[in-house]
């Protein structure tokens, strides 16, 4: 099952930039949440404080609570415990370049010690066909690279990836921006499939996407959260000027 | 098309002149680069083929003065004390850069381990001699094959160390990310994924620093001493090939000069072969694509 998000007061640093300002939201469990924004805004910032990759950042800061659940992130668990349960899919792809297709779908459980070859068999084919790219790469799961697929390949693989290890909150920082519009709405199918399961924040450019796949949406702008609410109203009747601008493009 | 896009034909004639002359010279220094390796090879076939046969693989040296005889125990000399050598440098070395790219980056202790790999690179080989013959065989009172392993070992370090961190640090930092975004320790994931990517380069530093040591011959002078007899003890003193050719090459027996030449090119064949051989293995699982 998902869990809700708690975010308090959430400051976050690269050097002197303060990059976010004062944020606080709740992403309710088992709902697609939408972040949107002009680019450079801080949402992929954002959803990197949400598991802790921001302070792998050297000059990063961050400040504030974020509840997962029970637990406070930043002083209940160790990173590594929290974004074992808190998946994410960076806005470029990033597979393993040495590892194979397999492997790499493999990695997350393996490196955590899992080796049981016939559910690693098992987890590999589900979390493929989750992420759309089973019927593209099953001919050659252990024969190719994750390096040799398409872009748009190398993003799903990912997706499998973060997939695999069953995480309970799934962050998607713009999934579908390398996509074509096949995978990509194989792509939302999917979203629409994990909120069963998990708690989907995903960053997306596109308004369409956010509209068709999200039940809450939150606007970002220049690191602040400048409205959060349900799809239907940010859409429709957003409450702010600059929302309301930005949504029907007059700026950004 | 408009004129201005047009190239005119004197413009196309530089053009292509240019081109050929950077390729002529790049053929240029291609054949500058390769030519001395094919000279040295073929100057030692032509002078040592004629001296390998049997007998320089199976037998030890003969007797002062005597004809016959060969390098075998030479050959498991310098394959012992390798094997030493590598069992020391590889681990320490790749460890060194690890620490380096890793854990280290820019702090006093990485920038000490730097400093102090840079340094040790510029020792002078007979120094390192020097220093093992100080600090294990006066000690130990005896030359060993031990003490010569771990001087060619020091001498594998750095090489392998600043290779191994610039392998290392050219690992996209995504790909780190990656692995940090799935819940791997950190630990796991330099060794697993960062050391895993790097591989490719990590091992050729590995071959250089082997490669460059094979033929040292001053660190064993006052180490590993050399041997006329058959020994695979490493407490003991152990021959070499090339101690074995130092000897050889200044001796007054024809035969004995004509051993050095084909001992110089088993030793040329032996590294070619083990770094082929290396690279082979190290290669043979790579998928297609991977970079
Ligand atoms: N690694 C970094 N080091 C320094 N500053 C950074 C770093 N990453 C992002 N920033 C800065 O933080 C701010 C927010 O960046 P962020 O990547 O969160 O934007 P974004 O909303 O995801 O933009 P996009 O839609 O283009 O992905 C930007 O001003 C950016 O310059
Ligand atoms: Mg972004």
């Amino acid at each position: 099952m998902g869990v809700g998000i708690e975010v308090r007061n959430l400051n976050a640093w690269y050097g002197a930039n303060h990059t976010l300002q004062d944020i606080n939201l709740h992403i309710p469990a088992n709902q697609a949440t939408a972040l949107i924004g002009p680019s450079g805004c801080g949402k992929s910032t954002f959803v990197r404080c949400l598991n802790r990759m921001h302070e792998t950042n050297p000059i990063a800061k961050v400040t504030g609570s974020v509840r997962i659940g029970e637990i406070d992130i930043y002083s209940d668990a160790s990173p590594v415990e929290i974004r074992r349960r808190i998946g994410m899919v960076f806005q470029r792809p990033n597979p393993f370049p040495t590892m194979s297709i397999y492997d790499n779908v493999a990695s997350g459980l393996r490196l955590n010690g899992f080796r049981n070859r016939r559910v690693l068999d098992e987890v590999v084919e589900r979390s493929l066909i989750h992420a759309a790219l089973w019927d593209e790469v099953k001919g050659d799961l252990k024969k190719k690279s994750g390096a040799s697929l398409s872009g748009g390949q190398q993003q799903r693989l990912c997706i499998a990836r973060a997939l695999a290890v069953d995480p309970e909150v799934l962050l998607m920082d713009e999934p579908a921006s390398a996509l074509d519009p096949v995978s990509t709405s194989k792509i939302e199918d999917l979203i629409f499939q994990l909120k069963a399961q998990y708690t989907i924040v995903i960053v997306t450019h596109n308004m369409q996407q956010a509209a068709r796949v999200a039940e809450r949406t939150g606007f970002f702008l220049n690191g602040k959260l400048v409205e959060f609410d349900s799809t239907h109203k940010i859409f429709t009747n957003p409450g702010d000027k600059r929302t309301e601008d930005y949504i029907t493009g007059r700026f950004g | 098309m408009p004129n201005e896009y047009r190239v005119s034909t004197a413009n196309r004639m530089r053009r292509m002149a240019t081109n050929h002359l950077a390729s002529g010279l790049a053929v240029l220094s291609t054949i500058l680069v390769v030519a001395p390796l094919v000279a040295i090879f073929g100057y030692l076939l032509f002078k040592g083929a004629s001296s390998l046969n049997l007998a320089f693989f199976t037998k030890t040296p003969a007797p002062e003065g005597a004809t016959g005889g060969g390098m075998a125990n030479a050959i498991v000399g310098s394959g012992i004390l390798l094997a030493v050598a590598s069992a020391i440098g590889v681990p320490v070395g790749i460890a060194a850069g690890i620490f380096l790219a890793e854990f280290g980056r820019g702090g006093k202790l990485a920038n000490l381990v730097r400093f102090t790999a840079d340094v040790l690179n510029g020792v002078p080989s007979i120094v390192m001699g020097i220093a093992m013959y100080a600090l294990i065989v006066a000690r130990q009172k005896h030359y060993s094959a031990l003490a010569g392993g771990v001087a060619l070992g020091i001498m594998m370090i750095p090489t392998i160390t600043r290779t191994s961190e610039e392998m290392l640090l050219m690992v996209p930092h995504a790909i780190r990310e990656a692995a940090l975004g799935l819940g791997v320790p950190n630990w796991r994931s330099v060794l697993s994924i960062t050391l895993r990517t790097a591989s490719p380069g990590v091992i050729t530093g590995c071959m250089l620093a082997f490669a460059r040591i094979a033929g040292e011959t001053a660190p064993l002078l006052f180490t590993a001493l050399g041997s006329q007899f058959w020994s695979v003890d490493v407490n003991q003193p152990i021959a070499a090939l090339p101690l074995q050719i130092y000897v050889y090459a200044a001796s007054p027996y024809e035969d004995q000069i004509r051993q050095a030449w084909a001992g110089a090119l088993v030793l040329i064949v032996l590294i070619v072969g083990a770094v082929s051989l290396v690279r082979y293995v190290t290669t043979r699982g790579v998928l297609k694509g991977a970079s």
